[in-house]
């Protein structure tokens, strides 16, 4: 359930769902996310869901933080089960042409480039959220021998397809942008695709596998673009 | 016969179409993006008498430089813009925000800069023959969304306009208000901060930064020292949301931010305010205020009464 409720600014309503970011906490997140959408309630333009908040904005012209807070206390939301199980592939080559942060990841994780790969591509990844860019998906958890921290000064320009780890998740930059992710590889996939019908291939609650692929058959992908 | 179009001959710093804004994609990561100055899109729209969310080209400092073709169109321009019309045989008349114009074939309009502000609106009887993308019109430059896939305008492009043949003869007295505070609410962080750097938020003057666009406002000023961490568990963000990383410098969200960020909010701009705070142009100095909620819904009511009475004012 929603531990808090309050105001961001005049037209947001910021929902807290506790500390913790784990699954749990985000099928909720992801659950309130859903039923609000379908109901269709006066007044709301955005809903934003991450690890474990939700912000609601809503039009003040036409209603108010008030209305708005009543009728989310008042939802009756008991299905926190996984709305979705769609399972996404996605292809990274990990040539060091893409693996910018390679070096850095090894020293730090204490592991050579064969074993971190193995490591991100030995499982199925939950996604928790997408965003910062469009379609950008934030992506977890990554076993714990391959976690590490931020870069310290993040990059101005990460390149498009990038895909970063730190701290328990792993992500794929869907365009370029700055960015302070340890990039290990690039994924020649469109993960934002521009399709009004289906904007993103990757949805919150979605399950993604990534496979490696060899530089060669990254550039025939591209191709086909 | 040939449609009505514009030859983009100089494209102007960042010119892009724009609306009302793109609703209902944060969880995709697509912000609202739109006009960022509503007060002075919804008024170019009202002066030319198109529909209220028609689109509209928005430039900053330095605009475009457009050729028109085509038998007649009438223009507006509105925010506080220098810019002149050239005609075929080379005279010039100098334009006036909030007064419709005229141009005839091969008459030129040079929108040469924004004056002691950052966004100007250009709109066009009958609006532009482009498409909506997701229910908008707006253009996320960042995620290459909305029309003229998704870019500025760039040098050299033709901009075909919709069939118009009514000429428009409107105007309307308005100038551009400064304020002396913009208004914000407490952020929900604004705990982490130290009191003396609360002191100076509310107190000191902050200068916006070059380092300013339609993703955001950094601001130079005290440095705001934060006691309890400088990163969050990522979450949403939106439109007026100030957040301040870890080297003391608040950066103000605007209209195509980032959906989510990690660093910590000080403060929201209150509706009322966005429009002006984002007008600012870089080496304006300004104040924040804190208003509580209550307030801050009064602010906007009388922020769009007073949109409703500028556009009743249009003769």
């Amino acid at each position: 359930m929603i531990k808090n409720i309050y105001n961001l600014g005049d037209a947001a309503l910021y929902c807290d769902f506790g500390d913790t970011v784990n699954k749990e906490t985000n099928l909720k997140v992801i659950n309130y996310f859903n039923d609000i959408r379908e109901k269709n309630i006066t007044g709301i333009k955005n809903i934003a869901p991450s690890y474990n908040k939700l912000i609601i904005y809503f039009d003040l012209e036409l209603t108010n933080y008030k209305k708005i807070k009543d009728t989310v206390e008042n939802l009756n939301i008991s299905n926190f089960e996984a709305a979705k199980t769609k399972i996404v592939k996605i292809p990274v080559c990990f040539d060091d042409e893409f693996a910018l942060d390679l070096e850095r990841v090894e020293k730090k994780v204490g592991l050579g480039k064969k074993e971190i790969v193995n490591q991100l591509i030995s499982q199925k990844y939950f996604c928790y959220m997408t965003g910062f860019i469009a379609g950008m998906p934030f992506l977890g958890d990554i076993k714990e021998k391959i976690r590490l921290d931020r870069l310290e000064t993040p990059r101005v320009k990460v390149p498009k397809g990038s895909v970063g780890i730190t701290e328990q998740f792993c992500n794929i930059y869907t365009f370029e942008s700055p960015g302070g992710w340890n990039i290990i590889g690039n994924s020649p996939k469109k993960v934002f695709t521009k399709d009004p019908t289906k904007l993103t291939l990757i949805d919150p609650g979605d399950e993604v596998e990534f496979f490696e692929i060899s530089k060669k058959e990254y550039s025939k992908f591209n191709e086909q673009k | 016969m040939s449609k009505n179009s514009f030859k983009v001959l100089r494209p102007g710093i960042n010119t892009t179409f724009q609306d009302l804004g793109r609703d209902n994609l944060y969880h995709v990561g697509l912000p609202f993006s739109g006009a960022i100055d509503k007060r002075n899109f919804l008024i170019a729209n009202s002066l030319i008498t198109n529909k209220e969310d028609d689109a509209v080209l928005e430039f900053a400092y330095q605009g475009p430089l457009l050729e028109f073709s085509g038998s007649q169109t009438s223009i507006v321009i509105t925010g506080n813009v220098n810019f002149k019309i050239i005609k075929k045989d080379t005279s010039e008349i100098k334009g006036e925000c909030y007064r419709t114009y005229n141009l005839n074939d091969k008459d030129c309009l040079d929108i040469i800069s924004t004056e002691k502000s950052v966004y100007g609106y250009l709109s066009v009887k009958g609006g532009f023959q482009i498409n909506k993308f997701c229910n908008s019109y707006s253009t996320t430059v960042r995620a290459e969304v909305g029309p003229n896939e998704g870019k500025k305008i760039e040098v050299g492009q033709t901009i075909i306009l919709n069939a118009s043949e009514s000429s428009i003869e409107k105007s309307l007295e308005y100038l551009n208000s400064k304020i002396e505070f913009i208004r914000v609410i407490k952020g929900t962080n604004f705990d982490y901060f130290s009191e003396d750097s609360i002191k100076d938020f509310t107190s000191k003057d902050f200068i916006v930064s070059k380092l300013t666009d339609r993703m955001g406002m950094r601001l130079s000023g005290p440095k705001i020292k934060n006691l309890k961490k400088t990163n969050i568990k990522s979450e949403g963000l939106g439109k007026g949301v100030i957040q301040v990383p870890a080297d003391g410098d608040p950066i103000v969200m605007l209209s195509d931010h980032g959906t989510i960020g990690g660093y910590p909010k000080i403060a929201v701009v209150i509706s009322a305010d966005y429009d002006k705070l984002a007008q600012c142009p870089p080496g304006e100095k300004i104040k924040f205020k804190i208003v509580n909620l209550t307030e801050a819904e009064n602010l906007y009511k009388i922020y769009t009464m007073e949109t409703k009475n500028i556009i009743n004012k249009i003769r």
